[in-house]
């Protein structure tokens, strides 16, 4: 489509965007186009938004009187983040100011723009209009309740807005209203992806671990040791509230991972014998039941894949950590990332990907780790990271980002990858978080009970 | 001797003889208390002195027993110290590796007789890694290192029951630090007696 043109004029646009931009709104005329929506081109021919590697549709976010910055600067934050855009940083002042439904279309076309994101506020909603810049034409006008700045739903209503956009532009959904459950000290915290709003979650002082979200979103597992024996628990974020799951707490028991249906939880028990991988009825808390037996090899980090179908582990029955696969009730167990016999490093930490393709790990190269994705239908791997040390991928629900621990900064701190461009973002710049559990999508008023940091 | 001599000796002795038994009276005997009252007397005063006699050798008796009971429970809590910190003794690891080394062994070797001489202790061995693998397969590893200590132990005649395993993965370091020193510290089992280890003996 465009794609070329943009490659020889974008570069160009950028260097004189400044000095175009001013020379342009003062002077130009207005292109008068009269505002349509062009959504119906979604079920139809796609404009500028199929997502070539290289080739992203570029997005400009409009500038909004000072009273909006913020409002503007989350949406345009989580669209840079959701990685699917070129943004277009234009010089913030209010001569730029346009009206919302009439743009200087062809100024920014010549910008490299493929969509402009206009904010107003109407009372206590926020209205965005996504501009087509390529068809010239309101795209779709989006509004939401966003209370004030300092409310606390005040981020989470605004990252909703932009995972609307994202879909509106991309016909994907967004990953800006997701969190992430970390563990850090003995504790576990929550974070907005964004990185903003670190919140304490778990109140004990004995040492977590392993937290994993339920698939609805509304509760997660985590691991607690008891007296050097594992406890598993399920903490309900609704009441802020947890319980113990009854079966587990006698042994060794961790890494405890939900199946899709959220019925089932597959863990680790570590016993004389060995670890081996069970599952029990958590809505129950029945039917314990065992899916390998090691024989003093170790089996852990089960894994579910989104069809409920099979679980990927990690299993030391070739002597060194690799990553396996079996079906959910225990049988066909096989390898799953290929490897090379005294050679390849230990591989653990798997997680299947949400739209299944796929499950990222991390393997030792070299007395160090680093993040791998596996291509689940031809069996390939692939090395994401190569800078410090690399641990615990967490995939977000649009399969395409991950959470990671890395040292890469010089101490370990979450990051974020984008796996279709390479972009790496710190997720959390304080030190000394680990285990990362990237949310699914969460419920549109889920209602989240927190702890205050001193409690 | 000379015969002179003999002579001499002979004169001063006969003279000394002659001098006892003639010459003044003997001067008279002073008052004496009748028999009886002698005879009590003496008998008070011996019968205070056995006491006396009796309650020293008593008194050193005890001393003695106090010193000899304080030397043996000097010695039994020496006995309990020693047995304790071999009983306690780490062993270590390779990377990622759970077997027990030949000098870990030699460790273990040591313990196994303590463990028979004293049957009432009851042993937790607790497994750790270094802070180079993964968190979670560290749970998993300590756990195999914590196991393989007790399969060693129980294999040369200790029974089962009095150990326990449990694992730390790498989430209780004893050497901080990022290096090989550190790490090879922090690769290992620790033996703590959880029951029975009020007093200990050698074997």
């Amino acid at each position: 489509m465009n794609g070329p043109r943009k490659n020889l004029t974008r570069p160009t646009a950028r260097l004189l965007a400044a000095g175009v931009v001013t020379a342009l709104s003062l002077g130009a005329p207005l292109t008068a186009v009269v505002a349509q929506d062009t959504s119906a081109i979604d079920r139809g021919v796609r404009i500028g938004i199929v997502y070539r590697p290289g080739v992203r549709p570029g997005f400009v976010a409009l500038p909004v009187p000072t009273a909006l910055d913020s409002v503007r600067t989350i949406l345009a934050r989580d669209l840079d983040f959701s990685d699917r855009f070129e943004m277009i940083t234009l010089p913030a002042s209010d001569t730029l100011r346009e009206p919302q439904t009439r743009l200087n279309y062809p100024l920014y076309q010549a910008l490299g723009a493929d969509f402009a994101m206009g904010v107003v506020r109407r009372g206590d909603t926020v209205e965005v209009t996504v501009h087509d810049v390529t068809a010239g034409a309101v795209r779709r006008t989006l509004s939401a309740a966003v209370p004030d700045p300092g409310h606390p739903d005040f981020r989470q209503s605004l990252h909703r807005l932009a995972d609307q956009v994202l879909q509106t532009t991309s016909g994907v959904p967004g990953t800006a209203a997701t969190r992430v459950l970390f563990v850090q000290g003995s504790k576990v915290y929550l974070v907005d992806q964004d990185g903003a709003d670190v919140r304490l979650v778990s109140s004990s002082d004995r040492q977590a671990m392993s937290p994993a979200w339920a698939p609805d979103g509304r509760q997660f597992a985590y691991m607690e040791f008891w007296d050097g024996k594992g406890q598993l628990f399920l903490h309900d974020m609704a009441s802020g509230r947890r319980r113990p799951i009854a079966v587990t707490g006698r042994a060794l028991d961790f890494t405890p991972a939900f199946s899709p249906d959220g019925h089932t939880l597959a863990f680790s028990r570590a016993t004389e014998e060995g670890t081996d991988i069970y599952t029990i009825d958590v809505r129950d808390d029945c039917c314990l039941r065992r899916l390998t037996v090691g024989r003093f090899s170790d089996n852990l980090s089960p894994t579910y894949s989104p069809d409920g179908q099979r679980i990927a582990f990690v299993s030391t029955r070739s002597g060194v950590a690799q990553v396996y696969v079996m079906a959910a009730d225990g049988t066909d167990q096989q390898l799953f990332a290929p490897f090379d016999y005294g050679v390849t490093g230990s591989s653990n930490a798997p997680e299947w990907s949400p739209d299944g393709r796929t499950v990222a790990f991390h393997r030792d190269i070299a007395g160090t780790l680093q993040v791998f994705v596996l291509e689940v239908r031809t069996g390939a791997v692939r090395q994401l990271t190569s800078v410090g040390r690399n641990q615990d991928p967490t995939w977000a629900p649009d399969s395409r980002h991950l959470a990671f621990v890395s040292d890469r900064a010089g101490y370990r701190q979450l990051w974020i990858i984008d796996i279709e461009t390479g972009r790496i973002r710190p997720l959390l710049p304080q030190g000394g978080a680990r285990l990362p559990a990237w949310s699914p999508q969460l419920p549109e008023h889920a209602i989240f009970t927190l702890l205050s940091g001193d409690r | 001797m000379k015969p002179l001599q003999m002579l001499t000796l002979t004169v001063i002795a006969a003279a000394a003889v002659a001098g006892a038994c003639g010459g003044n009276p003997p001067p008279p005997p002073p008052p004496q208390p009748n028999a009886d009252s002698i005879a009590m007397e003496r008998a008070r005063q011996d019968s205070m002195a056995r006491a006396d006699s009796i309650r020293r050798a008593m008194e050193e008796a005890e001393r003695m027993r106090r010193q000899r009971e304080a030397d043996s429970l000097a010695a039994l809590a020496r006995a309990t110290e020693a047995v304790k910190g071999m009983l306690a003794t780490m062993i270590h690891f390779d990377f990622d590796r759970s077997n027990i080394r030949a000098e870990d062994a030699a460790i273990l070797d040591s313990k196994i007789p303590l463990l028979q001489a004293n049957p009432a202790v009851r042993v937790r061995i607790s497994g750790h890694c270094d802070e180079r693998g993964s968190d979670e397969y560290n749970l998993a590893l300590g756990n195999r290192r914590a196991a393989s200590a007790k399969r060693y132990l129980v294999d040369h005649g200790v029974d089962a029951s009095r150990i326990d395993i449990v694992s730390y993965g790498e989430e209780r370091p004893i050497a901080m630090g990022s290096d090989e020193t550190a790490w090879s510290q922090n690769r290992r089992a620790e033996f703590e007696i959880v029951a029975g280890g009020d007093m200990l003996v050698q074997p």
